[in-house]
């Protein structure tokens, strides 16, 4: 598990492999939970409803960074586990891996959350979550059309966002 | 992989698109107009001023967060810098300056000397109580909510009204921490 500021675990760029696509799925959570975007374009393997996976996977990361900002040996001033944090407060994660597949995690001070699952050997994602976090405030934040808090349906931010994806992952 | 460093007011200013000043002073102005036209009372157009930033601020906070790479503000004394410094640099074109701290540190005033919005523009008699800039309380408020900071903004000074520059009032009343949005029995 990679912490901010941490060393790098593999600072070589990201392994291609055959089938030239090795991004598993993506989600983008709001500040309330609501999954705005599933995107999935390689999981062979459904064990949940769609609405039950997003919950668990929101789950997930609000317990993993509540317990990585619990766990902080730099920082004195922090609360018991579990007590409500202001977003943003304290530090946070922005990957794991496992041997199957790696998770990045970004999460904006307004409280969207980027998850992205890629292969294990990917690299460092940190920077094209954020050039995605660009593309959800150009197609999806300036769409007059967009409702915010609603799921995204916008063909424009999907279409580049898979077009992206593909030359990253 | 060192952290980025936050970008300036001014060079995210020169980086982005613009449009020509006097077309949005003109656009903004036509808004207004067309707001009193509709709404007859001055006061309605006061809170529909406020009610169209705050659906604004809640879109610009993203933008704002995504191209200026401004982590999370340490206090409250930081927001209200980074608001007046980098934010109106980067949406106006202008800088602000933070005055008149209260002692806890929740209330200030962001002074306007220049703003982009109000250039040809004259009050007329029948327009006393207009708040002609109520969009920009309006956009902070709204912006600030979605960073989790319940404020409260009003105008203190209006050049409008014949003050020497414009002062916004922005007072924090709660910020709000985040919490588990679902319940168990879900």
């Amino acid at each position: 598990m990679q912490f901010f500021g941490g060393s790098e675990i593999s600072p070589s760029p990201p392994a291609p492999t055959a089938s030239g696509n090795n991004a598993h799925m993506m989600y983008v959570f709001n500040r309330n939970g609501v999954c705005l975007l599933y995107r999935e374009w390689n999981r062979p393997l459904h064990t949940l409803n769609a609405q039950q996976d997003h919950k668990l996977m929101f789950g997930l990361l609000f317990s993993l960074k509540s317990l990585t900002a619990k766990m902080d040996p730099t920082n004195a001033e922090r609360g018991n586990l579990g007590v409500p944090q202001l977003p943003g407060q304290g530090c946070s994660f922005h990957s794991f891996r496992t041997n199957t597949y790696k998770l990045s995690f970004m999460e904006s001070p307004s409280g969207i959350k980027i998850i992205l699952v890629t292969h294990p050997r990917t690299g460092d994602l940190r920077e094209s979550l954020k050039y995605i976090y660009n593309l959800y405030v150009d197609y999806v934040a300036k769409n007059p059309l967009y409702t915010p808090g609603t799921p995204i349906r916008c063909e424009l931010f999907n279409t580049n966002l898979d077009q992206y994806v593909r030359s990253i992952a | 992989m060192a952290p980025v460093a936050p970008r300036s007011g001014d060079a995210i200013f020169a980086s982005v698109e613009r449009v020509n000043a006097e077309l949005f002073t003109l656009t903004y102005g036509a808004i207004v107009r067309q707001l009193l036209t509709d709404l007859e009372e001055v006061e309605e157009v006061n809170k529909q001023l406020d009610q169209m930033g705050y659906n604004i601020g809640i879109r610009l906070i993203d933008e704002f967060l995504a191209k200026s790479n401004v982590a999370r503000c340490v206090d409250f004394k930081e927001t209200a810098e980074v608001i007046a410094k980098v934010g109106f640099k980067m949406f106006l074109g202008v800088t602000a300056s933070v005055s008149n701290w209260d002692a806890d540190g929740t209330c200030c005033s962001i002074v306007l000397e220049d703003n982009p919005l109000v250039d040809f523009v004259e009050l007329p008699d029948t327009c006393q109580g207009l708040y002609y800039c109520n969009v920009l309380s309006g956009v902070i408020r709204g912006a600030l909510e979605m960073v989790s900071m319940k404020t409260e903004v009003t105008w203190v000074r209006d050049m409008l009204r014949g003050d020497d520059a414009f002062e916004l009032q922005v007072k924090l009343l709660k910020q709000v921490p985040e919490e588990y949005p679902y319940k168990d029995d879900e």
